[in-house]
């Protein structure tokens, strides 16, 4: 029953996901586009957290690399990079690169530096590891913010135009208006299968042994370094290929959107959505993208309706309200709390009636026995 | 030490020189030495805090040891890394219980066997399985836990989990199995039937076993030799009859 209802559930959100540009105005696709570029970011954090039980807090960071990565590359153009103890500056220069090329560009560039900040987690674990990857989203944003040569400081790099793909114009036309929205979309869903391919295949496994118990799973000769870096490396690069379709969907990109503040607001997100499911990610997307503005208009409308009162209560702290209640009602997230709906009930099995007993003895020896 | 025994036949598959491991100023092993001949079943006895388990880690390179060396077929191990020693041959369970309890039993038992099949491209775009539902499911009726194939880990008994604990260590046919009290919490109806099946496994497979165990009904009646360790060093050396009437062994175990 859980497998018909996943799947029904999979083809009725598909179905109108691919409807609902056509009947979402201009402001409506833009937030539908924001929802799945966030997702995918957020899927990331969830192969790195909720699968891989690792921490980050860096996902801002990477997909900010990739919006620049991708701004940079679409635009084409000239870079001065004055260097010390060289007189004449160095140039770079370059035409416009495709949409395609910078996506790939951005998720090669990501999974490196994904890469190397995996390779403190094989020695800090938990809150350590995670101030390690805070660092590094400071660092990035320093970066964004400071390099005016190459990232135009708190200006930004401004009009980023939709570049067509493959021959097929993105910028919105009269008849088809929404193209960018579509293809943002076909790309999530393209993400989210590979990731569904690569958590149930052997990798999966491998990635949810070392979440749960890092010793055994080496102990079997799962090589738990490599999958640790392949985890963060991964998990990276969908925050950067986020990135580079965030950038020609706000065709404006600043040091904003890619604070510290945002990294954590990716953890809210897989926490919320559900970690270790696959729809957690769009679900806790929607929790932090559509949810507030569901509220504010929902609001106004109240107000509108002649009961001013409204006005006084701020969408901000109704949203924070829903979301305690939520995490502290459905602790695995809403994804988690569905499928726990919907997994029958029953009792562990034992093999006597003096199994618990049993069992419960034999933890207490096994702590307080030989530690040799 | 009481190491050089060589008074049985067989090649010594595991051979242990002069093992130390000390933590701060205590001194968990002092200058171990022992073989572990092909196809036997040695246990490794001795009161709480003697060492055994700091030498089995010591062995299977979850801890390095301070001096000493730790052979394979003669080639010396050390330094390498526990995965690497399992995808040679030679696995392990721990004292305390270790499955993977988000896992099913089949999973648990594919997760086991995965990294010994293909290279790591054919782990990700190959079979989801690594073509190891048959030998997975070959082990779960081995260890009869065939009505629970498909349960979580977590939803098995105690005693059910450590059987699979141990059909995870066997999954990838190694030569070479170390055993941490497989029957410590298991009860008596577990524990015969386990022992039966790891006996199955030594004549079948000839696979080595070295068993840590404090249930010495147990271990004295699988195991065909048995060395004692007490306060880190091999106090004794034999077959189940002599080290069971060695005055220096229930020295130890009685206090002095």
């Amino acid at each position: 029953m859980k497998h018909r209802f996943a799947i029904a559930t999979l083809a009725l959100a598909l179905a109108l996901a691919f409807l609902a540009p056509m009947y979402l105005g201009r402001y409506g696709n833009n937030i539908m586009s924001l929802w799945l570029v966030t997702a995918v970011a957020a899927m990331g954090v969830n192969l790195i957290m909720g699968y891989a039980g690792q921490e980050t807090l860096a996902q801002a960071g990477f997909m900010g690399v990739g919006a620049y990565t991708t701004a940079l590359m679409i635009k084409g153009g000239k870079l001065a990079l004055a260097l010390p103890f060289v007189t004449a500056p160095l140039t770079l220069e370059w035409q416009p690169f495709s949409l395609l090329s910078a996506l790939v560009a951005s998720a090669v560039f990501t999974f490196f530096l994904g890469l190397l900040i995996g390779f403190p987690a094989l020695r800090v674990q938990k809150h350590y590891l995670a101030f390690v990857t805070l660092a590094f989203s400071v660092f990035m944003w320093l970066i964004f913010r400071n390099e005016e040569w190459l990232t135009g400081g708190v200006f930004g790099i401004q009009d980023i135009t939709r570049p067509s793909i493959l021959g097929v114009e993105m910028s919105p036309s009269r008849r088809f208006p929404h193209r960018y929205t579509y293809f943002i979309l076909i790309v999530t869903v393209l993400l989210a299968a590979a990731m569904w391919w690569l958590v149930k295949s052997p990798w999966g496994r491998a990635f949810t042994a070392l979440r749960e118990n890092t010793v055994r799973a080496e102990s079997l000769g799962v090589d738990t370094r490599q999958y640790t870096l392949l985890a963060f490396a991964i998990g990276s690069a969908y925050g950067g290929l986020a990135g580079s379709l965030f950038a020609p969907l706000v065709e404006f990109i600043d040091p904003n959107p890619f604070t510290l503040e945002k990294s954590l607001l990716f953890l809210l997100m897989i926490v919320v959505g559900g970690m270790g499911y696959l729809s957690g990610p769009f679900i806790g997307a929607g929790v932090s993208v559509l949810l507030p503005l569901w509220i504010e208009t929902f609001q106004s409308s109240v107000v509108n309706a002649g009961y001013k009162w409204a006005s006084h209560a701020s969408y901000i702290i109704i949203y924070a309200l829903i979301v305690l209640l939520m995490i502290a009602f459905m602790p695995r997230g809403i994804a988690g709390a569905i499928d726990g709906w919907l997994t029958p009930k029953r009792r562990p099995h034992s093999d006597s009636k003096g199994a618990t007993l049993a069992s419960a003895q034999a933890a207490i020896d096994a702590r307080k026995g030989d530690q040799s | 030490m009481s190491g050089h025994l060589s008074k049985n036949s067989g090649n010594a598959v595991l051979e242990v020189r002069d093992v130390s491991k000390s933590f701060g100023g205590v001194h968990a092993v002092r200058g171990v030495s022992f073989d572990v001949r092909e196809g036997e079943i040695l246990g490794l006895i001795g009161p709480n805090g003697s060492g055994k388990s700091t030498l089995f880690n010591c062995i299977l390179g979850q801890l390095t040891p301070n001096s000493g060396n730790v052979s394979i077929d003669g080639k010396s191990v050390s330094g390498l890394r526990p995965s690497k020693l399992n995808r040679l041959g030679i696995s392990r369970t721990f004292q305390l219980l270790q499955v993977f309890p988000e896992l099913t039993v089949r999973e648990n038992l594919i997760l086991a066997g995965q990294e010994h099949e293909g290279t790591r491209m054919s782990r990700l775009f190959g079979k989801s399985d690594a073509g190891l539902t048959g030998a997975a499911n070959r082990m779960i009726s081995f260890f009869r836990l065939d009505h629970l194939s498909d349960e979580k880990a977590s939803g098995l008994s105690y005693g059910q989990q450590k059987l699979l604990d141990c059909a995870m260590a066997f999954m990838a046919g190694p030569r070479l199995v170390l055993l941490d009290e497989p029957a410590g919490g298991v009860n008596l109806t577990m524990l015969a039937n386990l022992k039966e099946r790891l006996q199955a496994i030594n004549a079948e497979t000839g696979a080595t076993f070295v068993v840590i165990e404090h249930n010495m009904e147990f271990v004295m009646s699988l195991c065909t030799r048995i060395l004692v360790l007490a306060e880190g060093a091999i106090i004794a050396e034999g077959t189940p009859d002599e080290v069971r009437n060695n005055p220096k062994v229930i020295e130890a175990y009685l206090g002095h």
